[in-house]
């Protein structure tokens, strides 16, 4: 799967590099691929729920209401049906690319195999409200639909008769059959709806509505197109007559030219073997999964930090087992757990500073508990000297900061950069093992782990428990949002921010409280002065 | 604050999703059938005779059963696979033996054939043996037609409205 997966996340990268630089990474829509499908959904429920409302069924009627709408009444129902039509077509593209991202970014195994699955299921019900949705036109188009559909299903050895003989001539059909089609081109959606929302169980704090920009730009230029090219139809079907040349929605009817030419057993073969691989694709090959977060009971005192900072659902409470005076305790769901560690960062007894007892976390991951980070440190800070020593506490997902072959740099590697209590920029000051921290991560907007540099940004920006403590000089502290792809930025801003750190006089304690981030101030800056 | 660059370029990104959605839901045209061409169709479900006729019950039989199950005759379930056969202006195009459908074989046999043709004076003959003789046809129909480019013409069979209706 490598050799699919490092392409196509490179290709990812680079676009939406791209991206940051035209809409900022609020609005850049490669980071709200799933959002933007639910935005169109909405989109399409609203304006299909116009035009239902002048939609005739019966054999002439389907036909000649659907051109009253776009020719009478194109000013409202004829540009409704237009965003109907595109809003639809849009939803394909963000489905298809919210799909391959997950793939190409490796978020669709272990803990998150659920979203994949019903990720995939969806695919389904979207493909087949769409088709349906052009077979109520009743045109030539829906003729040809309707009659490749039922030739595609009579493959099944499940129908008495040949369900496409209801097409075989106009004594054959029905106009009772569009109040069926209509009926289905309602459930469908309703279904896929739920399903869309069975998608979102597993995770928290989903995004389900893109930043008000973005939406506003995407519905103008829905609009646009509505007004540029509306959705038209073509001849009314007529079935004494074979559809000829067809002018094909190709988001939606791909499939029909491969019934066609490559026969509809091949296409079962194609469409369920590929939902099957795609299904299978979290355990082809079993991902080796870390170990899953544990809660150590004696230094966990119920505060729920890590409930709320979940990006996965993986952490509940449960009422107290161990008599402790605590009305709840946290407990972790390993088969949700994806140890990406945002809960331990979470974790205010994650305390590096703590002397009394042992360096023990009130939640843990086994292969990289706090001690250790905090040892890790103490080992790094040793070849540092001067007045530029830097250490660096960065994701596995974002750029690798050790690789930058800067000097004078420690880099102390972490599962997410939401891992990292505040405490340990405080500690690593305050005890002198180093002069500046780097904590980096996944671009902005953009978390391996969903929302792990969500949360740093607001507990460095102390708006988030646990905060980052006053005392600290926050001039010694740099943050860089950036992709494995963006090492000459991360370069660039930690060569600066080493720069600046030789410039700043030896005790800097009563000093502005200012975070940077990418150079520049982010707007957090307060006057207070550290303690 | 956006800078003009910025506004201008997602303008652009817009303008090139939109012509892409605007493009691929209508074009490239596909062509699924030569408008100069005709197609011929033909789809019917039939259930042919049962494989051997029915008989009497004796008395002694009809009194060994119960008195609810008492069937004077009894008629097995299976019926016969038709014989189909299509000829076009003298030439057979279509030849098949259709099975009945059913675990017992006692369901309609069913055909759902699509045969494009060329445009133009045709004359068909459709022959159906639903019986359990072995050679000829029980049903035989010819019909002339002039075929028009693009038109679809349906041959089914309804023995009710007798026996193989084009239209």
């Amino acid at each position: 799967m490598e050799f699919l997966k490092r392409p196509m996340k490179f290709a990812f990268l680079w676009l939406e590099g791209w991206f940051d630089r035209f809409f900022g990474p609020k609005w850049n829509p490669f980071y709200c691929l799933g959002a933007l499908g639910y935005y169109y959904f909405w989109i399409v429920a609203a304006s299909g729920i116009y035009i239902f409302i002048f939609f005739d069924t019966g054999i002439p009627q389907a036909f000649t209401s659907t051109e009253y709408m776009t020719h009478d009444q194109w000013y409202l129902a004829g540009i409704m049906r237009s965003l109907h039509r595109y809003a639809s077509d849009a939803m394909v593209v963000m489905v298809l690319m919210h799909l391959c991202r997950e793939f190409a970014f490796d978020r669709y195994r272990g803990g998150r195999w659920f979203s994949w699955v019903t990720g995939v299921s969806t695919l389904w019900l979207v493909f087949s409200a769409g088709v349906t949705g052009y077979w109520l036109v009743w045109d030539k188009l829906a003729q040809y639909i309707a009659i490749a559909s039922t030739e595609w299903l009579d493959w099944l050895p499940i129908f008495g008769e040949p369900i496409a003989r209801n097409f075989l001539a106009s004594s054959h059909f029905d106009g009772r059959f569009f109040t069926l089609l209509v009926f289905m081109h309602i459930a469908i959606p309703l279904f896929l709806l739920f399903i869309m929302w069975f998608h979102l169980q597993r995770i928290s704090y989903a995004k389900v509505n893109p930043a008000r920009g973005l939406a506003v730009g995407t519905l103008a230029m829905l609009f646009v197109l509505s007004l540029v090219k509306p959705a038209i139809s073509h001849e009314m079907a007529n079935l004494a007559e074979v559809p000829g040349v067809l002018n094909m929605d190709w988001f939606y009817l791909w499939a029909y030219p491969m019934i066609e030419h490559l026969g509809p057993g091949f296409m079962w073969a194609f469409a369920g073997g590929g939902t099957l691989l795609l299904i299978l694709v979290p355990w082809l090959p079993p991902k080796k999964r870390r170990p899953a977060a544990v809660v150590d009971l004696k230094n966990c005192n119920g505060c729920t930090r890590c409930v709320t900072d979940c990006p996965f659902r993986a952490v509940n409470m449960q009422p107290r087992t161990d008599g402790a005076p605590f009305r709840e305790e946290a407990v972790v769901d390993p088969s949700m757990c994806v140890s990406c560690g945002i809960c331990v960062g979470a974790c205010p007894t994650a305390m590096p500073f703590r002397r009394a007892s042992d360096l023990v976390a009130g939640i843990e991951l086994p292969d990289l508990s706090v001690a250790h980070i905090r040892a890790q440190a103490h080992e790094a800070a040793v070849p540092l000297n001067g007045k530029d020593r830097i250490i660096a506490f960065g994701c596995d997902h974002g750029c690798d900061a050790a690789k930058l072959g800067i000097n004078n740099l420690a880099f102390v590697p972490l599962r997410c950069a939401g891992m990292l209590l505040p405490s340990f920029i405080d500690y690593v000051l305050s005890k002198n093992l180093a002069d500046g921290v780097v904590v980096s991560g996944c671009r902005e907007g953009e978390c391996h782990h969903r929302i792990g540099n969500v949360w740093v940004d607001g507990r460095l920006a102390r708006e988030r428990d646990p905060q980052l403590r006053r005392r600290v000089p926050v001039e010694r502290l740099l943050k860089n949002w950036a992709a494995p792809t963006d090492r000459r930025q991360l370069f660039t801003e930690i060569s600066a921010f080493q720069a600046r750190l030789r410039d700043l006089p030896e005790d800097d304690a009563a000093t502005r409280l200012t975070l940077v981030n990418g150079g520049k101030t982010d707007g957090t800056e307060t006057s207070e002065t550290a303690a | 604050m956006m800078k003009p660059a910025q506004i201008i370029a997602q303008a652009t990104v817009y303008a090139l999703f939109a012509l892409g959605i605007g493009v691929l839901s209508t074009r490239p045209s596909y062509t699924h059938f030569d408008p100069a061409r005709a197609l011929i169709k033909v789809s019917f479900a039939h259930g042919g005779e049962p494989v051997t006729a029915c008989r009497k019950r004796s008395r002694a039989e009809l009194k060994a059963l119960a008195a609810n199950m008492r069937k004077a005759s009894i008629c097995p379930r299976q019926r016969v696979a038709l014989r189909f056969e299509l000829s076009l202006d003298n030439t057979v195009i279509l030849s098949e033996t259709l099975p009945p459908t059913g675990w017992r074989g006692d369901g309609s046999s069913k055909i759902y054939r699509r045969i494009p043709t060329t445009a133009g004076r045709h004359t068909i003959v459709a022959k159906l043996r639903d019986s359990r003789r072995d050679q000829g046809f029980d049903h035989v129909s010819r019909h002339t037609i002039t075929l028009v480019p693009g038109q679809s013409l349906s041959i089914d069979f309804k023995p009710a409205h007798g026996g193989f209706i084009y239209e």
